[in-house]
């Protein structure tokens, strides 16, 4: 294909604006990681099953290995690389950091973001909450229980 | 936050866990070199066959592509572990599905995927053999001269002659199938590589040292002109051992071919179909037992798969089979063991490394010898567990003072164990749901196996800088255990100093000794222990040049970091580089005879009694673990956060492996190589794990501590299948359980 092909994408990430040109189904996933050089949303499946390239788009969790570039054309999204506000680590980073919830660190980023987006949704969740929250997301070390305890203590911080 | 001294005991953060919360930590993925092209593996598409031609297709521009086969390797074609009998790159006969057979390069990732598709290999295909009972039969001999990897024997007292006091005898057979490590972060490397500076390689790995004696005899250079740097390492669990050296190995020999910095990262679906899983077992057990419920004589015959090629198969066979008669006292054991090879990908390391795979073979059967002998599984335990001075299959006596039924009580009170097995007895009969709650006791050795510390002779150093900072020098990665955070604790301590003085330095082959691989629950008790002399050492070449205090500060206080920088900064005016080197040395008394499998196979172990309680749907046939309670003895435990992560994290993977983690093979071959039909326990799928670590400190561990990495992947599966057991009356002899397994077992049952 000829690079005329590629489209036009104009959306906001993290706050600035960026334009790209990207073929119309390139993954966001890889328009983030390649064209922005936005390396901490991280690929572990490719196919939508464990969220470690969970990005916030308009406000919803999504696998951004299953999203067209096309599709982001216009929208606003957060990356892990724009929870914290500078050096001042969001109440979820910090209660991760404290409470065990990173091990190797590789879902970390989707899975900060899944807890950030179930405590936007729903600030007092229950454990249940949680769980379902946080299940679209896979952890292989932790065994999830630090992860919960991590949401917890967040969710107690940020009240 | 700053944390008080002493540092060990204490959940202070993580070392690098600012970097991974922000996104911030760079895994090999991350990085990116000018001038990098991408590599891409062409595997072999038959189980066994000779290779009769490579055909590339027309229609693909190849002189824009790096093409390199076994022609092209400049030294010895093999990854170099413990024997030489893998290939780098096949180059007549393949031995497995997936083998590789070329490599490719180019900068444009997709042309690079297409032309990976255009590339055919004609094969002639050769009769293969897919399982242990095949392959122990010779129906066709496809790895040296018998199928054998290799073999031991263990033996105590006089197996043959102690049948004849046995009063009760029960045999069984168990299977555990393969698991997959399933790390998030899938293989990946990047190689810098050509004849003037040599190979530098970055990546995701648990053992650079293992990379790098791969590379040496691979590319025929000297050993410092191969360099081997760890990335930040999105988990191991073993599968991260032994792999990425072929990996290493096919991005160097790219580099070199093309002149060019060459990046191999694997996808999923590659990753779970080429590299290692965990080895099959196949376990038959004969036991002998007087009416009263002791033991007299264990014959075990425990065999796994070791797929293709040897690999570490003859390390997991040990550790397996000294692993096989638990932490019991018999005073008849015989176990032999063996690994075969099969045409499937090399099995290999993953946490526990044989032991998981005998334990659930010995804790299924001992609930069967228990109800043979009209004894409560735990009773049954409760009259055999070995104690201190007591002596194992191996004929280790135990020093540790070790108090097996203390732990299994705190166990049974934390899980409610025996008012809720009563009532899921009397509950059960008419519920569609029932339940069940079962254990296992075991332990697991910390360390190389015998005399494996004292032939790796692991080496770590600390020095520290006129500024006062200390630098922790050692092979050993960060892989999400926490290695950062402990080697922190120890050195901080050992020097009373502010962990944020304590810097670790990246595991990179040119720049750190060889503090051994990053394996065998031993980079906290054994490399850990390194770190504490070493940084013991430091303290004392400061003291006798002047550092005020015998402990450091004057009158036994922790110096400051002041005086510690003053003392520092004028020894290195004075002297020269400040640095101390700690070699490992035995603990005293420790004796193996390699020869007869006879004496001290490990310095310390860690106890444990897991009880699981589970619910089983009788008409759909899902199983759910309802609660989880690990009780454990490790030693001091020098982080209780990340230590109860590491429990939590095995017990997660027990689970899966007891009743999800399903490898369905065809003629060698994964076929469910995706997270979408392989599938691992999710946040909903997990019970709510719970704990509890009873302290008892190991005097050769650094702070007291032993090691516990692989500990909690052993109890689990035993422990569920015994609960499903009580649930549903159904023997279940091989794991995972699946529905259709169950499905099978109750229909027996109901039949």
């Amino acid at each position: 294909m000829p690079d005329a092909a590629k489209v036009r994408i104009a959306f906001r990430v993290n706050g600035s604006e960026h334009i790209v040109h990207a073929w119309p189904m390139a993954r966001l996933l890889d328009v983030l990681r390649e064209e922005l050089r936005l390396t901490g949303t991280k690929e572990g499946c490719g196919e939508g099953e464990c969220g470690a390239c969970a990005v916030l788009l308009d406000g919803a969790l999504v696998n951004s290995c299953l999203v067209p570039a096309l599709h982001a054309d216009g929208a606003s999204i957060i990356t892990i690389e724009g929870v914290a506000q500078g050096e001042q680590l969001h109440a979820v980073q910090q209660a991760f950091l404290e409470h065990g919830g990173a091990q190797c660190g590789i879902c970390t980023p989707g899975m900060v973001l899944a807890a950030v987006n179930l405590l936007e949704k729903c600030p007092n969740p229950t454990e249940a909450d949680i769980r379902n929250g946080l299940a679209g997301n896979l952890c292989r070390c932790t065994g999830y229980m630090k992860i919960f305890e991590s949401v917890v203590a967040a969710c107690k911080q940020q009240r | 936050m700053h944390p008080e001294p002493p540092l060990i005991g204490q959940a202070v953060p993580r070392k690098e866990g600012r970097d991974k919360v922000t996104g911030r930590a760079r895994y090999v993925d991350d990085l990116v070199f000018p001038g990098m092209m991408y590599g891409a593996t062409v595997r072999s598409p038959v189980a066994r066959g000779r290779i009769r031609a490579i055909h590339f297709d027309e229609n693909i521009p190849w002189q824009e592509f790096t093409v390199v086969t076994a022609q092209d390797i400049p030294g010895e074609n093999c990854v170099a572990l413990i024997l030489h009998d893998q290939p780098c790159l096949a180059a007549e006969i393949v031995n497995h599905p997936e083998e590789p057979v070329v490599l490719l390069g180019h900068p444009d990732k997709h042309l690079l995927e297409e032309a990976r598709r255009a590339v055919r290999l004609e094969t002639e295909p050769l009769p293969a053999v897919f399982t242990i009972e095949d392959s122990l039969a010779k129906k066709e001999i496809i790895w040296g001269e018998d199928n054998v990897f290799k073999s031991f024997l263990v033996e105590k007292g006089d197996v043959d002659s102690a049948w004849a006091r046995a009063e009760i005898v029960v045999e069984g057979e168990y299977e555990t199938g393969a698991q997959e490590q399933l790390y998030i972060e899938p293989n990946g490397m990047i190689a810098v590589a050509n004849p003037d500076e040599g190979v530098t390689v970055w990546g995701s790995m648990q053992c650079p040292y293992y990379v790098h004696k791969a590379l040496v005899p691979l590319f025929g250079l000297s050993k410092d002109k191969v360099r081997v740097i760890q990335a930040e390492t999105g988990g191991g669990f073993g599968g991260k051992e032994e792999y990425p050296s072929m990996i290493a190995a096919h991005a160097a020999l790219l580099a070199w071919k093309a002149g060019r910095p060459v990046k191999l990262i694997y996808d999923r679906a590659e990753d779970m179909a080429a590299t290692t899983k965990r080895h099959p077992s196949r376990t038959r057990h004969r036991t002998g037992v007087t009416r009263d419920g002791k033991l007299v004589a264990l014959e075990i015959d425990f065999v796994i798969d070791g797929g293709a090629y040897c690999t570490l198969s003859p390390v997991v066979l040990s550790r397996g089979t000294i692993h096989a008669a638990g932490p019991y006292e018999c005073p008849n054991v015989r176990i032999r063991s063996r690994a075969v090879a099969t045409n499937a990908p090399p099995h290999g390391a993953f946490r526990g490394f044989g032991a998981p795979q005998s334990v659930f073979a010995l804790e299924r059967h001992f609930d069967q010898v228990a109800k043979a002998c009209g004894l409560a599984p735990d009773e049954f335990r409760r009259r055999n567990f070995v104690h201190a001075g007591g002596t194992l299959a191996v004929s280790q006596v135990i020093h540790e003072n070790v108090d097996l039924p203390q732990l299994m009580e705190r166990a049974f009170a934390e899980s409610d164990y025996h008012a809720k097995r009563a009532r899921f007895a009397r509950e059960n009969r008419d519920a569609r749901v029932k339940k069940g709650i079962g254990f296992a006791a075991f332990l697991h050795g910390a360390g190389f196996t015998g005399s494996g510390e004292e032939y790796l002779a692991s080496v770590v150093a600390v020095e520290a800088t006129a500024e006062g900072r200390v630098r922790v020098l050692a092979a050993s990665t960060e892989i999400g255990q926490g290695a950062n955070t402990v080697f922190t604790q120890i050195a901080a301590d050992t020097l009373g100093l502010d962990p944020e003085l304590i810097d670790i330095a990246p595991p990179d082959t040119a720049a750190v000794p060889n503090s051994g691989p990053t394996v065998a629950s031993r980079t906290t008790m054994i490399v850990g222990k390194l770190v504490e002399s070493a940084a013991l050492g430091l303290k004392q070449t400061l003291v006798s040049s002047g550092l005020p205090g015998e402990r450091g500060g004057p009158e036994g206080r922790p110096c400051t970091s002041e005086e510690f920088q003053r003392a520092c900064a004028e020894y290195i005016r004075k002297h020269g580089a400040l640095r101390a080197t700690c070699q490992y040395a035995p603990p005293p008394g420790i004796k193996w005879d390699d020869e007869k499998y006879q004496g001290d196979a490990y310095g310390a172990y860690a106890w444990a009694v897991y009880v699981a309680e589970v619910s089983v749907d009788t008409v759909t046939y899902e199983i759910r673990v309802d609660d989880f309670v690990a009780v454990q003895e490790v030693g001091k435990v020098i982080h209780p956060v990340l230590a109860t992560g590491q429990i939590e994290g095995g017990v997660a993977q027990g689970i899966g492996y007891a009743l999800y983690e399903n490898v369905v093979w065809r003629e060698g071959r994964m076929v469910n190589a995706q997270m979408t039909n392989y599938i691992m326990p999710t946040s909903a799928d997990v019970p709510p794990i719970r704990v509890f670590f009873e302290e008892n400190p190991y005097p050769f561990g650094p702070g007291g501590a032993k090691g516990i990495g692989e500990l909690p992947m052993d109890g689990p599966a035993p422990a569920i299948v015994n609960a499903i057991e009580q649930a549903t009356g159904a023997s279940i002899t091989r794991i995972p359980v699946t529905p259709e397994v169950l499905m099978e077992a109750l229909e027996g049952v109901h039949a």
